[in-house]
């Protein structure tokens, strides 16, 4: 899949910075916003691009919780596991929605590339805890069953992120 | 530069111009424990050992505050003891603790320092994940498992060598060192240079051993082994003995091999006279054919990696000189192949050398012949020593042998090349025209020695003047390949070492700060004060090779032309 990347986007967002190398995350989220994650291919690229040394890169990648290494699926559901969210059960929902996409703590994304499960610190809407996020749409005052049906929802189509 | 009187435990100690209270600590005389201090890499904070307690009782490192004028500061309460032993109890608790079978066994700072805090108790569990380690190095193994996250390699490997092939990844307990994407050594631009592991506090990063294949070797009574000695490390092996950096003690290293039951023991010295005849006429060769300029020298195989795996634009103006070693190697092993002939006896070849990027040089492809390879084993100063304390040789006390024949001739010349500037050197005293003791003079003032980072010489052989550069340490040499990219320096002659000092300074030399190596390049500049021999073309063995063993194949055993299969 990698080979089929478009490095004329990574050209660009490198230029837009002046391929300045204190820059990088900048770039770096510019990118995953472009590809949706970090392609290693990419990261050589504007390794190379900046001048630093790619284990740089791949340090600096690595260091956020933000950034992916890996593809992430069409939709990103976020799981907020904040103090408020936490007290208010977020977790049983976390489990309900791994079980129903056959995922775990090592696997985030299902295999047709669909759904990524994640947690999240905090997303700053603890007034409508427990909350998730699906892409950049918030859902609140969540349980297991509401995250199941919304689930099915995204399945079907009916919702859309 | 700031200047002052500060108290150290109620002493008055004077400061000018030291970069941080640490140094002022260490002046005063008093030995502050640290893991990832190091003089002359940035200063990183990371272990804090070296906390002070200052007159308000606030804690500070003091690697990281500038020292200031009526400063008081004190370096061992009660508070800062209880600190470093639970900072060392923590570093141990997440720590393999196979002490008495880690290679870096006795030599390794976190043992020094828990014995020395007497730390007897570790009360937390260890709950790491074990990791893989990385053989797929040549020159270095990776334990991830004993790192203790000072940064000394990423910091090394990116400020001296320029690399940046390791760096930290991911955060907070999860923090590894690594390369990119956690890929083995084998598959980055590492060249091998070791000087991460130079560095390492702990066994973490170590060099690859040979020690074991070299006994067995040594021990079969059917081979012929023969040793090859680097330059650099007569001058530097005596510090693994309690003996003085730069004291030339290359007479008892002769003895020691000869009572371990090594067969033959050669000087590579003579390598590098091979080297300074190759590259010289090389040079006068490019001189007439109008280049590539600025050729480059190839001895040191970490450049030569780099330029393959990075720059390599400039492969062609690579010297094609095969390294003293190898040159030397594959001159042993097709003397050696006639004398098997007669007694059956196969031919081992054992490099001692100062460096670990020398094990990859070995095992290449290119110095392969008829599936052999011209050297079979490189062993550091540090494994020599190893093999000598095994035995048993009371190094010190050992009466000097003198190297055998016919390969033990060296010339004066050929000794520098252990040090930056010393090829150079050599090469220039090949080429001038005089051969007498003024002209020495003025090339050993001409600016090729010292440990400046960057060295121009202006020097003129025949009609012309040529330019030469001396540049020692990779990140420098890359720094200067940038200026001759964008034209503001051009060089006719460009002599690169990847370690600072050139091969005095490599990773398989008993570790070593600045002194040190100013010491051992001493040591080498004094051999080639008291060699009768002063230039290569004067060493008797090199016409007797030239018309003997050499004859035939000379460009074949001498001559090599890297980055010819990609």
């Amino acid at each position: 899949m990698e080979n089929q990347l478009n490095f004329e986007k990574a050209e660009e967002i490198l230029n837009a910075y002046g391929r300045q190398p204190s820059s990088l995350i900048a770039i770096m989220q510019d990118i995953q916003s472009e590809y949706r994650y970090l392609p290693q291919s990419i990261l050589e690229y504007i390794a190379a691009g900046l001048d630093i040394s790619i284990a740089k890169v791949f340090s600096v990648a690595t260091f956020y919780e933000n950034f992916s290494l890996e593809p992430k699926g069409k939709y990103v559901i976020r799981i907020c596991d904040g103090t408020a969210c936490h007290v208010r059960k977020s977790i049983p929902i976390l489990e309900a929605l791994r079980e129903e996409l056959g995922l775990s703590a090592k696997k985030h994304t299902t295999d047709d590339m669909m759904f990524t499960v994640e947690t999240v610190s905090c997303l700053g809407a603890c007034g409508l805890a427990p909350v998730l996020t699906v892409n950049d749409k918030v859902h609140s005052t969540m349980t297991p069953d509401k995250a199941i049906a919304l689930l099915n929802d995204l399945k079907e189509g009916k919702e859309d992120a | 530069m700031s200047k002052g009187i500060m108290y150290i435990d109620g002493k008055r100690v004077a400061f000018d111009g030291e970069k941080n209270v640490l140094a002022v600590i260490r002046k005063a005389g008093i030995e502050i424990p640290t893991f990832c201090y190091y003089s002359e890499l940035s200063v990183y904070g990371a272990c804090r050992m070296c906390v002070v307690e200052n007159e308000r009782g606030g804690i500070e490192a003091s690697c990281s505050m500038q020292p200031r004028d009526g400063m008081k500061i004190r370096t061992n309460t009660a508070r800062l003891q209880k600190h470093r032993k639970m900072i060392l109890e923590l570093l141990l608790a997440a720590h393999c603790r196979d002490c008495t079978v880690c290679e870096k066994n006795g030599r390794c700072k976190l043992q020094e320092l828990a014995l020395q805090y007497g730390i007897r108790n570790i009360r937390f569990q260890d709950t790491r994940e074990k990791f893989e380690l990385d053989k797929t190095s040549p020159s270095i193994l990776r334990d991830p498992n004993k790192c203790i996250l000072c940064g000394d390699c990423v910091r090394v490997c990116e400020e001296v060598q320029g690399m940046g092939v390791i760096d930290f990844a991911y955060r907070g307990s999860k923090l590894q060192i690594m390369p990119a994407f956690n890929r083995k050594l084998s598959d980055t631009d590492c060249i091998g240079c070791g000087q991460c592991a130079a560095v390492c506090p702990t066994g973490a990063i170590t060099i690859r051993g040979d020690i074991g294949r070299a006994w067995k070797a040594i021990q079969d009574p059917t081979k012929r082994v023969i040793v090859q000695v680097a330059p650099a490390v007569r001058v530097a092996i005596g510090e693994e003995f309690g003996m003085e950096a730069g004291e030339n003690t290359m007479g008892k290293l002769v003895a020691a091999l000869k009572m371990m039951g090594v067969d033959e023991v050669f000087d590579t010295t003579l390598g590098a006279d091979l080297t300074v005849m190759e590259e010289a006429s090389e040079f006068l060769k490019r001189l007439e054919n109008g280049g590539p300029f600025p050729m480059f020298t190839s001895c040191c195989p970490a450049w030569v990696r780099y330029v393959e795996s990075r720059n390599t634009k400039y492969l062609p103006n690579v010297s094609t000189c095969k390294s003293p070693m190898e040159m030397f190697g594959a001159t042993l092993k097709a003397h050696y192949k006639t004398m098997e002939a007669v007694d059956g006896k196969g031919a081992v070849v054992i490099a001692i050398m100062p460096c670990t990027a020398k094990k990859g040089e070995a095992q290449r492809e290119e110095f392969k012949r008829d599936g052999l390879n011209d050297i079979d084993y490189v062993l550091t100063t540090q494994e020599i020593s190893t093999m000598i304390k095994e035995n048993g040789i009371v190094f010190k006390d050992l009466e000097s042998e003198a190297t055998d024949m016919p390969f033990g001739l060296g010339s004066g010349a050929g000794v520098i090349f252990g040090t930056t500037g010393g090829v150079a050197e050599a090469v220039i005293r090949r080429c001038s025209a005089e051969k007498n003791t003024n002209m020495l003079r003025e090339i050993e003032f001409c600016g090729v020695r010292g440990m400046d980072f960057v060295k121009e010489a202006t020097v003129t052989v025949g009609e012309k003047e040529l330019k030469i550069a001396v540049v020692h340490g990779l990140k420098n040499a890359q720094d200067l390949l940038k200026k001759i990219d964008a034209g503001e320096v051009s060089y006719d002659l460009v002599e690169v070492m990847a370690c600072w000092g050139g091969c005095i300074g490599g990773a398989g030399q008993p570790t070593g700060r600045f002194d040190q190596r100013k010491a051992r390049a001493q040591g080498l500049y004094d051999a080639d004060q008291l060699s009768q021999i002063k230039r290569s073309e004067e060493n008797p063995m090199i016409m007797a090779l030239y018309n003997g063993v050499l004859k035939k194949n000379r460009h074949e055993l001498l001559h090599v032309h890297y980055g010819k299969q990609d």
